[in-house]
């Protein structure tokens, strides 16, 4: 089997680096102060690695798939300049708003628009809300199998054998496409873009699909397609103090936190 | 779907025994079912239910619904999520309360979807909202650095909760339960997964959940050896402690995944956290916040992990730690 037409779905999210101190609670939104830059989700970008490798032992076609709303460039087009063939964004200020059932619906949309597919990839959660729901959500509404928290993926005799990690261990999974599956970290890091990608990657234009050019209708996605009701965001005390035990020397140092440990009666 | 009542527990059971985390969604159920006269249903679904019901019973539950069948333990989420809808569509259940466990995490977005409903992951706390036509959850985002309470209008209510987040309420053998036996219908024509084989990687010694002392390493740790030595010979000194890790360390093959303590992999609540060269990402942070105490030495004065840590030393491992082992073996010898 060759030629395998893949989608990978990728979220840009706040810089997950940040410190705490940089993201801020205005009403129902968490606000990242400016300095901090976007930057795709790490997790889509293991999973746009797992189609790489594929498209580079079998070939095939990847579309990488991307939905908000004044998506930066530079984040968005990183997978072309590592080698995905095609980038198409859901960018709309309707899609503002959107909960992962709002997204995955849109998503939906989306893929069934592009209509051919053998594989779809996700990451397993994001950075920001970590909600971990997308994938399988998507997979349902699509009626295609999935499987979830997926570390390695091989295409035999035209069925995908996959590498599921588990609590303790993993398992190996045959699955018939099409099918999705949500990657994780052990599968490795994006490949580095060469010079040559992102130069050829910054001439060209990503596809832009609005939710009309979807057929979707401003009730069903963006604020009003949500169905988990924020009633309140808050940051939680960080009043921990830290108390530094000092020395000499390193070793002191150790000795002395022995010492202290014990008098509090910690251990 | 007005008529809508009672909260469903989807249970989770190992060896013919209820895993802790059911106890505690089963105690959660009990206090929410109390303030809205409701009752508290439990699945439970495996190859062999044994004497878990009645365990489920005297943990709070008014009804447990039994499924039987090797496939539950061998045929992968497509079969249990079968089981789960058909429950769901006969008993047309308020709320469902799920784990965010590997069974849970798997079954409740697909269930979520099918349903065309509402979920609401990682829960680490379940009130009602003031009218009682709502749960509201609360979970954390961003790392942990962020928390939002949510709700929904939809029904049922869907929420997978986080382990050790909850309290199980007192066992009493003396409660009374109904027990329901489900005939598992598995239609296998719909399955397109099938596992080829189950790897279990053993990790010796305590597992990371039940420890009271974790020495936790990250990617200043430079190498798989010192878990095996350094780190590991502070964590001999306690009856019952474990070495852990960041994601790196796991990542790179260091220790194994089942070690990675963090947002994605275990979430652990110790007595005593012992930070080795990790830096104090939110992503690894956010699987130790329920830590009572967390102790802290990395080399670098400005680690994030000095903001969140209660005793720290700033230093080379290599030279703090040893010392510190030392020291402490003499001092609990006395």
């Amino acid at each position: 089997m060759s030629g395998l037409n893949m989608i990978v779905c990728f979220k840009q999210v706040p810089d997950p680096e940040a410190p705490a101190s940089a993201l801020k609670v205005e009403g129902k939104e968490v606000i990242t102060s400016p300095d901090i830059k976007p930057v795709a989700d790490e997790y889509g970008e293991f999973a746009l690695e797992v189609a790489l490798k594929i498209k580079g032992s079998i070939g095939g076609k990847i579309t990488a798939l991307s939905l908000g709303n004044n998506l930066a460039r530079d984040v968005v087009k990183k997978s072309l300049a590592v080698g995905a063939d095609e980038l198409i964004l859901l960018e709309d200020e309707a899609f503002e708003g959107s909960d992962n059932h709002a997204t995955s619906h849109a998503l939906a949309a989306a893929i069934r628009k592009i209509g051919e597919y053998d594989l779809i990839f996700c990451g397993r959660q994001s950075s920001d809300w970590g909600v971990g729901q997308v994938g399988l959500s998507l997979a349902t509404q699509l009626g295609i199998p999935a499987v979830s928290v997926v570390r390695k993926v091989d295409i035999v005799e035209g069925k995908a054998r996959v590498e599921e990690v588990t609590p303790d261990g993993y398992n190996i999974i045959d699955v018939e496409l099409p099918a999705l599956f949500t990657i994780t970290s052990e599968a490795g890091a994006l490949r580095y873009a060469a010079l040559k990608g992102i130069m050829a990657a910054a001439r060209r234009q990503p596809t832009i699909w609005k939710a009309a050019d979807l057929g979707l209708d401003p009730s069903e996605i963006g604020t009003q397609g949500r169905v988990n009701k924020i009633n309140k965001l808050y940051q939680p005390s960080s009043e921990v103090k830290c108390e530094i035990v000092e020395a000499d020397t390193p070793a002191e140092a150790g000795a002395g936190l022995a010492e202290k440990l014990r008098e509090a009666r910690i251990l | 779907m007005n008529n809508s009542k009672g909260i469903l527990v989807i249970g989770e059971l190992s060896e013919g025994k209820l895993v802790s985390i059911t106890k505690e969604m089963l105690g959660i159920a009990r206090k929410l079912a109390d303030e809205s006269q409701q009752d508290v249903s439990c699945l439970l679904a495996n190859e062999s239910v044994q004497q878990t019901p009645q365990e489920a019973i005297a943990f709070g539950a008014d009804k447990v619904y039994t499924a039987e069948d090797p496939a539950l333990k061998s045929g992968g989420i497509y079969v249990y999520l079968q089981i789960v809808e058909k429950l769901i569509a006969d008993i047309s259940p308020w709320a469902v309360i799920m784990g965010q466990t590997y069974l849970g995490t798997r079954l409740s977005p697909r269930l979520a979807a099918k349903l065309g409903v509402n979920l609401t992951t990682d829960c680490v706390d379940l009130k009602l909202d003031p009218d009682k036509k709502a749960i509201i959850a609360t979970r954390p985002i961003y790392g942990g650095n962020v928390f939002a309470e949510l709700s929904s209008d939809l029904i049922p209510h869907l929420v997978a909760v986080r382990s050790k987040a909850m309290s199980p309420i007192e066992q009493d053998s003396s409660r009374k339960g109904e027990v329901t036996s489900l005939k598992a219908e598995i239609d296998q024509s719909v399955i397109k997964t099938k596992i080829v084989k189950s790897v279990k990687e053993e990790v010796t010694g305590v597992k990371l959940e039940d420890a009271f002392v974790i020495v936790a390493g990250g990617r200043g740790i430079g190498g798989a050896e010192p878990f095996k030595t350094t780190l590991q010979d502070l964590a001999n000194l306690f009856p019952s402690a474990a070495t852990g890790a960041s994601r790196p360390p796991a990542d790179d093959g260091w220790v194994p995944e089942a070690k990675h303590i963090g947002l994605t992999g275990r979430i652990v609540a110790p007595d005593i956290y012992f930070a080795i060269g990790i830096s104090g990402a939110s992503q690894h942070m956010a699987g130790c916040t329920g830590s009572k105490t967390v102790v802290a030495i990395n080399k670098d004065p400005e680690a994030n992990i000095f903001k969140l840590a209660n005793y720290g030393v700033v230093g080379k491992y290599e030279e703090v730690l040893p010392a510190f082992t030392e020291k402490l073996k003499s001092l609990l010898a006395e």
